[in-house]
């Protein structure tokens, strides 16, 4: 499989704050990657970074073989990478279905479309004309992966997906990623729930602190392993 | 485009129909406001009319951009200044010189808006501000243009537009319902147009819009030099409806865009309705309170806390969420109040 998206010691600050210290990441074409840890770890960061919505300074950042460090966020989305941003963020002044179509502005052409859209969520058939912000949470989530779907991503960053949501609408969200994956699209998930994560990532990548401290396949890592890259202490099972 | 049951169900209302014949009917007789109106009446409606057009451009500019300017009097001096000097010594036909004053005070609007945004928010503001004072001062500096006491059209130019008096008037009043009329149908072609939605979006969340690909710099610069362009071309009818420019009117930031952003304000930001409703009240309370002197400016003030303290969606926004009315819909509605949480 070939690299699509490689960070290299990629460091990020908020003001003099810093929040990443040179974090390696790499996602392959068609691969779905986790990223876990916990509050405050850097993931959400990670993602500001890579989509260009926080100003990057030297450092690598290769997306298809470009680099895309320092290019404005529209010019990182032409380039294929969407984001599911963290609390949906619909537009409260457009219907579901404008808020789909805004997302194919300045996107890629490709297979997803209105129609695919409803087919992979088709609960929003009957809500397209409401406003997005009159949709429980689990459709409104639907809404802004279709969103981020619409602009035919190479590249899918979901970020917390499944915050304040029920079990079982979490369940009918992830339902989707298979589906996505057949599609061609590599996918980026940040998530706190680690068990979600590692049901549906090929490899995973553990933050604390905004450094990576654990990486591997779900089947290689054992749940002390995360459990010690996820919060720093051993725990007795660890131990 | 699909149809939209929740607009339609709001276009569908009687109150609605009925605010749209009123609207329909008041254009009706501004069209033909020369065959009934006096001369100071057009004189009235030529300034409401300007004003109609500075409020949607300032609206466009600060409700749907997001962008807040108090320097919109950059560009009605500047089209005032360009249109008088096109037609003074570059010999344009002063009804040529009208929008070609507006298309050279888009092309300076091109640089002096690429330093504007350089800022961001309250800086943003302000430096619209100082390239205001700059050009007002550069302004001054001109000799061939009066300098600090300014300069007054010739005569003969005036009169190159109609022979008589009357003739004179009509034309300049139906330039005025012209930029006024266009500015309405601008704004709300622009919001209709696939511009719209990405404007709509900018509108509700900047970031948001920015996350899935909305070029929204280039948007908001879009914006910016077309309502430089208008603002340049009403400035430009405003002073050769005054027939003498100086520095100092032309560049004023209480007549152009203090009062202007109290229209919009009143009115109801981020609406097309909101700054007719806007003008419409701001006039009369001109005409009530003429005579006031300094309380006048006061008392406009009081009621621009008032309304921002009350209910900040102004006028047209509070009553449009109440009754559900819409007289121009464009599909996209803006609702201030945050929504019921779901989840």
């Amino acid at each position: 499989m070939t690299t699509l998206l490689e960070t290299r010691d990629l460091k990020a600050f908020y003001g003099d704050f810093q929040a990443l210290f040179g974090i390696d990441v790499t996602v392959a074409d068609g691969e779905t990657v986790a990223l876990i840890g916990a509050n405050g770890a850097g993931k959400s960061t990670f993602l500001r970074a890579i989509t260009g919505m926080l100003p990057a300074a030297g450092q690598q950042i290769s997306f298809g073989g470009q680099t895309v460090a320092g290019w404005a966020a529209d010019r990182i989305h032409k380039a294929g990478i969407a984001m599911v941003p963290e609390g949906r963020r619909l537009f409260p002044s457009l219907t579901v279905e404008e808020n789909l179509l805004i997302g194919a502005s300045g996107g890629r052409k490709g297979p997803w479309d209105l129609a695919a859209v409803y087919a992979l969520f088709p609960d929003l058939v009957a809500k397209k004309t409401n406003p997005g912000t009159a949709l429980s949470g689990g459709q409104q989530q639907m809404v802004a992966i279709g969103r981020a779907l619409m602009s035919n991503p190479r590249l899918l960053l979901c970020d917390e997906i499944s915050l304040g949501l029920a079990p079982k609408v979490i369940k009918d969200i992830y339902r989707a990623v298979p589906q996505i994956r057949e599609g061609g699209t590599a996918i980026l998930v940040v998530e706190q729930d680690v068990g979600q994560a590692l049901a549906v990532a090929d490899r995973v990548y553990c933050f604390m602190e905004g450094r990576v401290t654990l990486t591997g396949t779900p089947a290689e890592l054992t749940r002390a392993q995360i459990a010690q890259a996820y919060f720093g202490a051993k725990t007795e099972e660890a131990a | 485009m699909t149809t939209l049951t929740a607009s339609s169900a709001r276009n569908a209302k009687p109150i609605n129909f009925v605010l749209r014949l009123a609207l329909g009917l008041a254009v009706l007789a501004l069209a033909v406001a020369p065959m009934w109106a006096g001369r100071a009446e057009l004189r009235l409606m030529m300034e409401v009319l300007s004003y109609l057009a500075l409020a949607q451009m300032w609206n466009l500019l600060a409700g749907y951009s997001g962008l807040i300017s108090v320097g919109q009097q950059a560009y009605v001096g500047l089209g005032g200044y360009l249109f008088f000097a096109l037609a003074m010594f570059a010999g344009v036909p002063v009804l040529a010189a009208l929008p070609l004053a507006a298309v050279v005070t888009a092309l300076i609007a091109l640089p002096s808006g690429w330093v504007a945004f350089r800022l961001q928010g309250a800086y943003f503001a302000i430096g619209t501000w100082v390239i205001a004072e700059v050009f007002r001062l550069t302004a001054a500096q001109v000799g061939a243009l009066g300098g600090g006491s300014g300069i007054s059209l010739p005569v003969a130019l005036a009169q190159s537009i109609a022979e008589s008096r009357d003739g004179r008037e009509t034309v300049m009043y139906y330039l005025a319902f012209v930029i006024g009329i266009a500015s309405v149908a601008m704004v709300w072609g622009l919001l209709r147009s696939k511009w719209g939605l990405a404007l709509t979006a900018i509108r509700d969340s900047e970031p948001a819009a920015e996350a899935v690909g909305v070029a929204t710099r280039r948007v908001k610069f879009l914006i910016y030099i077309v309502t430089a362009m208008f603002t340049g071309l009403t400035g430009a009818f405003i002073f050769l409806q005054k027939l003498r420019i100086t520095p100092d009117a032309a560049f004023s930031v209480n007549d152009w865009t203090a009062f202007v952003i109290f229209i919009v304000v009143i009115g109801g930001l981020g609406t097309i309705e909101g700054p007719i409703v806007g003008v419409i009240v701001f006039f009369a309370l001109r005409e009530i309170a003429a005579d006031w002197g300094t309380w006048y400016l006061i008392m406009m003030g009081a009621i621009a806390i008032a309304v921002m303290l009350v209910d900040k969606r102004g006028i047209w926004g509070a009553l449009r969420t109440r009754y559900g009315l819409s007289i121009l819909p464009v599909g996209f509605v803006l609702d201030i109040t945050p929504p019921a949480r779901k989840d």
